[in-house]
């Protein structure tokens, strides 16, 4: 069963502007497949981010009529029969062109996570971990770096100024799962408020609503994590430990010399 | 005209999936300076599509696995093309690999006493499978991944800035390697982001690529695996391997189209899930082939034992290597037992209760609801074969990873030789970590004995190479890449295909022929940023030349064999498995010869019975052989022996 939809998709860079198309659907489809027609019937060089189309990558990120989605996971029986679909890149990251971002905002700030740091006393095969203990870690392992949460999350949407001081959702997660893990011994409390800014997250669970892996985020990780650092701040023992001076080095500064401006040189 | 930025490596990777990010780690720990070339963003590669597990004789859930039982096991798989020491090795290393992935933070699934759990898999004798639910290769991409970003943050610490040592050019495509006489010299391409052109002067390459699934029209492989490293290996002098053998996955979406070909994993069958016709019968009983026949229950009761008991039960059908049940899905269609879209029933929901299989299978149970509206807890699903894998590739020294080319290396998918004919499933995640590292350990004892004759790129090879690139956008008419690309894709899916017949493959040949000259003059509206037309159009070549080298190599090979069936040549020829078909560039154009297959050491025969041997081996090959009975000894010679220990301290 094929029918004809109105698409509306962002076309240019800095400068742009929506574009009508008016192309072919097929029962079944997804709405990249008609992207990828539209590439290969009207517009063979529109930029379009895309790799595994199953879900698995988290490539193809785009806004669909205003809500952040995996094109490759929408289906078009989703939307009324007579619906215009508007496609626009992530509002939160510099368009390259067409639907494409600069994303590298999010590489920037996984890398400056300390990463995980296992006993030293301890060898590969050494681990014995209950599965109980790794489910809570591993249900953030899930996350395909979609960077939707990041799109969505007010902090840095709305607020470009915020972006230095906070890592978003993807990245305090990512903390979480590490201070989860059984065998990982750094402690990133102190940090993941001072550095990465978990306090500016209020909560609001749009992180969660978008995840296409139906990851918790707020529940099982930000909340956590705002508990362990509150546990940190105000406990009198380790208040007592720092004024007496036997918890120097107990708190893992952020990785050194990798937090931006650094304008990577090359040699 | 754009610039070319130009850079200075020890070692450029190509490639970012499981066997780049593997052998970049290797090269930095050597400590060489390295840049990985990754066609998409980092952490996106192909390798997170992989789900059922990584395969290692860990032991952990069966103490009886020993690396000699995974050896007989890929061997068999293979159906005995393996290069045997690549096999060899493979098996040897795998479960180290996978004990440094869990200290590098990856967190698999547990074992009651907390090791690393294992699942079964077609193939595998014991439950040999490290897996994490069903996005196992999430999980390696992601680990490499945060490790190549541990060694930043070391480089950042001790040299002030992460990239010193270790960078990724994300989104960045080669379009052809440089030499210098006859050695490698370095490696042109674009950025996609820019559209600017990129020069990277370094004398050793590690190509990394992955497959050529996109030359297929039902693929499970994702947009970038156009053939690009055995196009490049190919254009710079070197080899490949044994191109006829394509893996079809037995079970890919088959409905609705828009998702044709999108993998539906193994674990399915592994962890109980049955095929049926749509006759409602278990049809797998009726296409266990004679070289199998001991090891495969023959009753729906002994195979159904077998869950729960497997010493004393022999293994369910469904669980034969993927060749086998890719042909047997294929004929039942064929023969008019199909589900109403052309493929066949896997049917879990009334194997498992509905909470077991979301847990265990997550991925399959999302992947079904949002794309096909079918849960998989309470109906079964429709699966066909698929383009998936191919075990043809790059012929490489096993111990190294070299290429015929001095300074070129090659691992993972794009290497030929380890998986025979056939590969099993799992064994692809193991092979990128042993082989990935063993590449990285090469490249660096090659740069090591090179000292400072360093190679140097010629300019006019670069001013080539910029041009070739640029060519499509500066035609003013042209063919459109789009069209092109689908025509490639439906020649090889009709003509050279899960089942091939020879005067379909001369058809096919002469289609490729004609498809050549007209992407010779392919033009691609646009400019150079990010521009998807234009970046198909220069992919075009490549998947046209490793389409011909299959379709040669499968003209050539007149038998049938693991992921090479010939329709006129239907029977396994043990004259055949003594030969690799190797193929290369004369004059530019793709030629081959035969060349022997190195035999198995006697103490690897004597892991088979003489009577599994003679139905693969030539009467002279097994006259060869004095033996007094096939055993598994690992203490014995040959254990966990002088190989595993050399290796581990290499890590120091």
């Amino acid at each position: 069963m094929t029918t004809k939809r109105t698409f509306r998709v962002w076309r240019g860079s800095g400068e742009g502007e929506l574009v009508h198309y008016e192309v072919e659907v097929n029962e079944g489809e997804v709405v990249l497949d008609v992207l990828h027609r539209l590439q290969a019937t009207q517009v063979p060089d529109l930029a379009v981010r895309w790799n595994c189309k199953a879900g698995k990558c988290g490539s193809c990120s785009v806004e669909i009529n205003g809500r952040p989605r995996l094109s490759c996971m929408t289906r078009m029986s989703t939307f009324e029969p007579e619906e215009p679909i508007t496609i626009t890149p992530m509002r939160t990251f510099p368009v390259i062109r067409d639907l494409v971002c600069d994303v590298s905002f999010n590489y920037q700030k996984a890398r400056e996570i300390p990463s995980f740091t296992p006993d030293p006393g301890t060898e590969p095969g050494d681990f014995r971990m209950a599965q109980a203990d790794v489910e809570r870690s591993q249900e953030f392992r899930k996350c395909i770096e979609c960077f939707l949460c990041q799109n969505v999350c007010h902090v840095i949407r709305d607020h470009e100024e915020n972006k230095e001081h906070f890592s978003g959702p993807r990245y305090l997660i990512r903390v979480t799962e590490l201070e989860m893990h059984p065998e990982d011994t750094a402690d990133r409390r102190t940090i993941s408020q001072e550095e990465f800014g978990l306090g500016y997250c209020n909560i609001t669970k749009c992180c969660t609503e978008v995840c296409p892996e139906h990851i918790k985020i707020t529940d099982n990780g930000l909340i956590p994590l705002k508990e362990r650092v509150a546990d940190r701040k105000y406990d009198p023992l380790v208040w007592l430990g720092s004024k007496i001076g036997l918890r120097k080095g107990a708190d893992t500064p952020i990785a050194p010399n990798t937090r931006k401006p650094s304008s990577a040189p090359e040699q | 005209m754009s610039e070319i930025t130009r850079h200075s490596y020890d070692v450029v990777v190509i490639g970012a999936g499981g066997a780049g990010l593997r052998a970049a780690i290797e090269a930095r720990q050597q400590g060489k300076k390295t840049a990985i070339i990754s066609k998409s963003l980092f952490g996106k590669a192909h390798t997170v599509m992989a789900e059922g597990g990584a395969a290692a004789a860990l032991g952990n859930v069966n103490s009886d696995d020993h690396w000699q039982v995974h050896f007989r096991d890929t061997i068999r798989g293979g159906k005995f093309l393996n290069d045997p020491r690549m096999a060899e090795l493979h098996a040897q290393e795998a479960p180290q690999r996978i004990l440094e992935l869990e200290y590098w933070g990856a967190l698999f699934d547990r074992t009651k006493d907390g090791r690393i759990s294992q699942r079964n898999f077609g193939g595998h004798e014991y439950p040999r499978l490290a897996h994490v639910g069903d996005r196992t290769g999430l999980e390696l991409i992601r680990t490499l991944q945060q490790r190549v970003v541990q060694l930043q943050q070391a480089d950042a610490a001790e040299f002030g800035h992460p990239e010193s040592m270790l960078k990724v050019y994300a989104e960045t495509t080669i379009t052809e390697l440089l030499k210098d006489g006859d050695r490698i010299a370095g490696a042109f391409g674009y950025i996609r982001e820019t559209g600017d052109f990129v020069l990277f002067e370094a004398p050793a390459v590690i190509l990394a690529t992955g497959g050529i699934g996109k030359s297929f029209k039902v693929t499970s492989n994702s947009w970038e695996y156009t053939g690009d490293g055995h196009a490049l290996a190919l254009r710079a002098g070197a080899t490949l391997l044994n191109m006829e053998f394509v893996q079809f996955h037995p079970t890919g979406m088959v409905w609705p189209p828009s998702v044709k070909g999108i993998l539906v994993t193994e674990s399915v069958r592994g962890d109980g899930g049955v095929l049926r016709n749509s006759e409602g019968e278990r049809f797998m009983f009726r296409y266990v082939p004679d070289v199998f026949r001991s090891q495969y229950a023959e009753t729906e009761e002994e195979a159904d034992g077998w869950y729960t008991a497997p010493a004393e039960h022999r293994r369910p059908p469904e669980l034969l290597p993927r060749d086998e049940v890719a042909r047997a899905i294929n004929t039942e269609v064929k023969e008019g037992r199909g589900s109403p879209h052309g493929g066949v029933f896997l049917d879990v929901s009334t194997r498992l209760p509905a909470e077991e299989i979301t847990r265990r299978l997550p991925s399959m149970y999302h992947q079904f609801r949002e794309l096909a509206d079918v849960d998989i807890t309470a109906e079964p699903m429709e699966v066909g074969p698929t383009c998936h894998y191919v075990m043809g590739g790059i012929e490489v020294d096993a111990d190294t990873g070299a290429a015929l080319v001095p300074g070129l290396f090659a691992a993972g998918e794009v290497a030929g030789g380890m998986h025979g004919s056939n590969r099993l499933g799992g064994n692809s995640l193991s092979d990128l970590l042993v082989f990935g590292r063993r590449c990285g350990l090469g490249a660096a004892a090659y740069l090591d004995e090179l000292g400072d004759a360093r190679p140097a790129v010629a300019e006019a090879e670069i001013r080539r190479a910029q041009e070739e690139v640029r060519a499509p956008l500066e035609r003013k008419t042209g063919e459109d890449p789009y069209a092109l690309h689908q025509e490639i894709q439906q020649t090889m899916n009709d003509l050279v295909g899960i089942i091939r017949r020879g005067p379909e493959i001369e058809q096919a040949l002469e289609s490729l022929d004609k498809l050549r000259e007209r992407a010779a003059g392919v033009r691609a509206e646009g400019g150079t940023i990010y521009n998807p037309g234009w970046h198909l159009a220069l992919d075009l070549p490549n998947m046209l030349l490793v389409s011909e080298a299959i379709a040669r190599a499968a003209l050539e090979r007149t038998e049938s064999r693991g992921g090479h069936t010939r329709d006129d040549y239907p029977a396994m020829s043990p004259e055949w498995r003594r030969i690799n078909l190797v193929t290369y560039l004369r004059e530019g154009r793709v030629d081959q010869r035969r060349q022997p297959l190195a035999p198995l050491r006697p103490d690897l025969m004597e892991l088979f019975e003489r009577e599994e041997l003679a139905k693969y081996l030539t009467d002279e090959e097994l006259s060869g052989t004095e033996r007094t009975g096939a055993s598994v000894d690992p203490d014995g010679h040959g254990g966990p022996t002088e190989e595993a220990a050399s290796a581990k301290e290499d890590e120091s």
